[in-house]
């Protein structure tokens, strides 16, 4: 049966994100956006797919997008 | 290699000492009057199972030889004037990055073009400070095909020991002289080969930290430690600083590794210096017409010698302090405006005066043309 | 993945601007190199002079940061002393096709087994944002007030010409192609050119006016189409992005051992 990737977790290195907003503009579900300080965070975690392009597009290489695989049919979720 | 007699330029004299001292990578672009280094090496590196690549320019052929150095090659380049021109920045580099490398000049007449077929020695200033910056560098010369085979592979034992690049000034007369030449035999002159590092990997190995003697063992691109080449400031790892501390350390070992050790890399020869009232100094292809007057006025009881120096830099201005001490006349025959004359002046002092003997036409100076302003000098007209 | 094992932690945050284009390149070229499965020793970084320049610092091989447009050539020199090495060379478009051209022009005329990464964000970003040989005309820069009239390069051509056997193009907005291209330009035996798209919003882009960093990478995805696109005809301004060259023709070093052998045939 086909696994399916999820989210774990998003890890953003604040220490080295520059607050560009690539990430933001990028993500097609909307999940991230900058907070006071001008730093990526992922303000809508339940909405993210886990296609992990802002980890690859990511400038300053200051997200990582923890996986998990799930088999598809034991999953009840969207 | 057994001993063997040859009849060769000076050129080829040169590729073969380089082939001695272990030569396992040159790149080079023609240029005469240097060319026929590249020529004889274009043959004998391949066959010897070594490498040799004919670059687009003389800019990239000092940058490949670097890059070939660090991993682990003893390595070479040949040009001559405008050549050596274009390779300045690339030779900064090497001497900022402590690359091993031997940089021949076949020095011709300049500036510009000037005149590729005939001989001078303009480029002596050039090679101490033709690249910018504060630094110091090693530049050996040699009057005959001997001395040309053995200081090539002094040149690779001094650029391996010292982590830096060495230039070999030789010229025009020299280089397509043909002279008879004795290959030494296996182990007759010592090479040295380059200090590698003994640390294990993960253990911190930094590339750039010198021992307590000065040296620094060397890692090879490919081996197990990496680290950061650059020809920016750095520090013991490679890596780029700007900290003033750091800087002004890295500087002061550029510079003292060299100046320090001034008396282990001085190569020379004295002809009848002892009782010399009147001493000449040359080197180069110049050293052969002194070394010509020398012998003439001896066999009619002068006392005059000459000082061949084959390393030009660094200055070994000790050495010539001592050697003129007791003389009453210092001449330097050079074939520029007096080049080393300035040095020869600041080692001696201000108490004697030093004559520049010289020739500027691109023609040879030859012994006709030292007696003549010998005589002058002495005070004995023409 | 863990793109930390690949870098030098200690060098980070990385000297570029917010929003720079380089830093995708260096997080798609750890990718790359992790996806080929090449050890980190087997890896040499060569770079020039610029703010491209600075990726060899970041990630941790054999790096060797060198002069301005020289990189290639020293590269060269590494190679073809130790062909086993893979050896990357990413440049600005400054540094390699300014300065550094001819020694472009010759590494492809040797199919030398290199890797050139072309970094174009079309301006000099070190020194303040100078028109490059592919700002174009009509740009603006500190060295063009009055808009440029310089012509600008084609790379993809320009490697072509020069006889590069794999040249390809794309963006830094199209990161899964960048990680492909990467990887099917380390992996050929022979000199390949890959030309990456890259913005610059603190010099090119705000003296011509191109927006926030944003903004750039969007122009990016509008401004290019895949290679053989049929918009491509209607729209002669857009950018091909893709393979134009793959090629295989004898490498340098596999022709330096041949050479060798006939050498030492007696």
């Amino acid at each position: 049966m086909a696994k399916k990737k999820k989210l774990k977790r998003h890890v953003i290195n604040r220490e080295w994100c520059k607050g560009c907003g690539i990430c933001v503009a990028v993500c097609p579900k909307n999940v991230l956006e900058l907070d006071s300080k001008e730093k990526a965070v992922a303000a809508r975690k339940k909405d993210c797919i886990a296609c992990q392009l802002c980890e690859q597009i990511c400038p300053d290489l200051a997200i990582e997008v923890m996986v998990k695989y799930v088999e598809e049919s034991a999953s009840g979720d969207k | 290699m057994s001993k063997k007699i040859t009849f060769v330029q000076g050129n080829e004299a040169c590729a073969l000492g380089a082939m001695y001292a272990g030569l396992d990578f040159y790149a080079g672009y023609p240029i005469t009057p240097s060319t026929e280094i590249a020529e004889t090496l274009a043959v004998m590196l391949p066959a010897a199972g070594k490498k040799f690549i004919q670059m687009e320019d003389e800019i990239s052929s000092m940058c490949a030889i670097i890059g070939a150095s660090l991993t682990g090659n003893k390595v070479m380049t040949a040009t001559s004037g405008p050549g050596f021109s274009l390779k300045q920045e690339a030779l900064g580099y090497a001497v900022m990055a402590e690359i091993p490398c031997v940089v021949v000049n076949v020095q011709r007449g300049g500036p510009s073009t000037g005149n590729p077929t005939h001989v001078s020695q303009g480029d002596v200033n050039q090679a101490r400070w033709g690249t910018h910056g504060d630094h110091s560098i090693v530049a050996l010369s040699a009057s005959n095909h001997q001395d040309v085979f053995k200081m090539t592979v002094e040149a690779f034992n001094i650029a391996e020991t010292y982590r830096t690049p060495v230039i070999l000034l030789f010229d025009e007369v020299i280089g397509h002289m043909r002279e008879k030449l004795i290959v030494p035999e296996e182990g007759e002159i010592p090479l040295v080969a380059r200090l590698r590092t003994s640390l294990k990997e993960g253990v911190n190995y930094h590339p750039y930290l010198p021992r307590e003697d000065g040296r620094l063992p060397m890692s090879d691109f490919g081996d197990v430690h990496r680290f950061n080449v650059t020809g920016l400031y750095h520090d013991m790892w490679g890596f780029p600083t700007d900290k003033p501390e750091l800087v002004q350390e890295l500087l002061r070992h550029l510079i003292d590794k060299i100046e320090n050790n001034v008396h282990k890399m001085t190569f020379y020869k004295s002809y009848f210096l002892e009782d010399a009232s009147t001493i000449l100094i040359s080197y180069g292809s110049a050293a052969r017409s002194a070394l010509s007057v020398v012998k003439q006025r001896r066999n009619r009881g002068e006392s005059i010698g000459l000082l061949e120096l084959n390393t030009i830099w660094p200055f070994p201005a000790e050495l010539v302090r001592e050697c003129t001490q007791h003389a009453d006349l210092v001449a330097v025959v050079e074939m520029n405006v007096g080049q080393l004359t300035q040095s020869v002046k600041l080692a001696v002092g201000t108490q004697k005066r030093v004559h520049l003997i010289n020739r500027l036409d691109g023609q040879m100076i030859i012994d006709k043309d030292i007696k003549r302003i010998l005589r002058i000098l002495q005070g004995r007209g023409i | 993945m863990d793109v930390k094992y690949y870098l030098r932690e200690r060098f980070f945050p990385h000297m570029w601007c917010a929003g720079c284009g380089h830093g995708i390149v260096l997080n798609a070229l750890v990718r790359a190199v992790d996806g080929l499965g090449i050890k980190k020793r087997d890896m040499v970084m060569v770079s020039g002079i610029g703010c491209s320049s600075r990726i060899s610092g970041y990630v941790d091989f054999h790096s060797l940061h060198t002069l301005h447009g020289r990189a290639l050539a020293f590269a060269t020199g590494v190679k073809l002393s130790k062909p086993s090495l893979n050896v990357i060379v990413p440049m600005g478009d400054g540094d390699a096709l300014a300065i550094g051209g001819n020694h472009f022009i010759h590494a492809a005329r040797r199919n030398i087994n290199i890797t050139a990464l072309v970094m174009n964000n079309r301006t000099y970003g070190m020194t303040g944002g100078q028109f490059s040989p592919l700002s174009g005309v009509g740009t603006k820069a500190t060295t063009a007030p009055y808009s440029n009239i310089d012509r600008e390069f084609d790379t993809v051509e320009l490697a072509t010409g020069a006889g590069a056997t794999f040249v390809a193009r794309t963006t830094v907005y199209h990161v899964k192609q960048l990680q492909s291209l990467l990887k099917k330009a380390i992996s050929h035996n022979g000199f390949s050119v890959l030309e990456v798209l890259s913005q610059c919003p603190t010099y090119f882009g705000r003296k011509n006016r191109k927006g926030s960093a944003v903004d750039m990478l969007n122009s990016f995805k509008d401004g290019t189409v895949p290679v053989g696109s049929k918009k491509k005809q209607d729209n002669p301004e857009l950018i091909e992005r893709g393979v134009f060259v793959d090629k295989i023709l004898p490498e340098y070093c596999e022709a330096y051992a041949e050479l060798v052998e006939r050498a030492t045939a007696k």
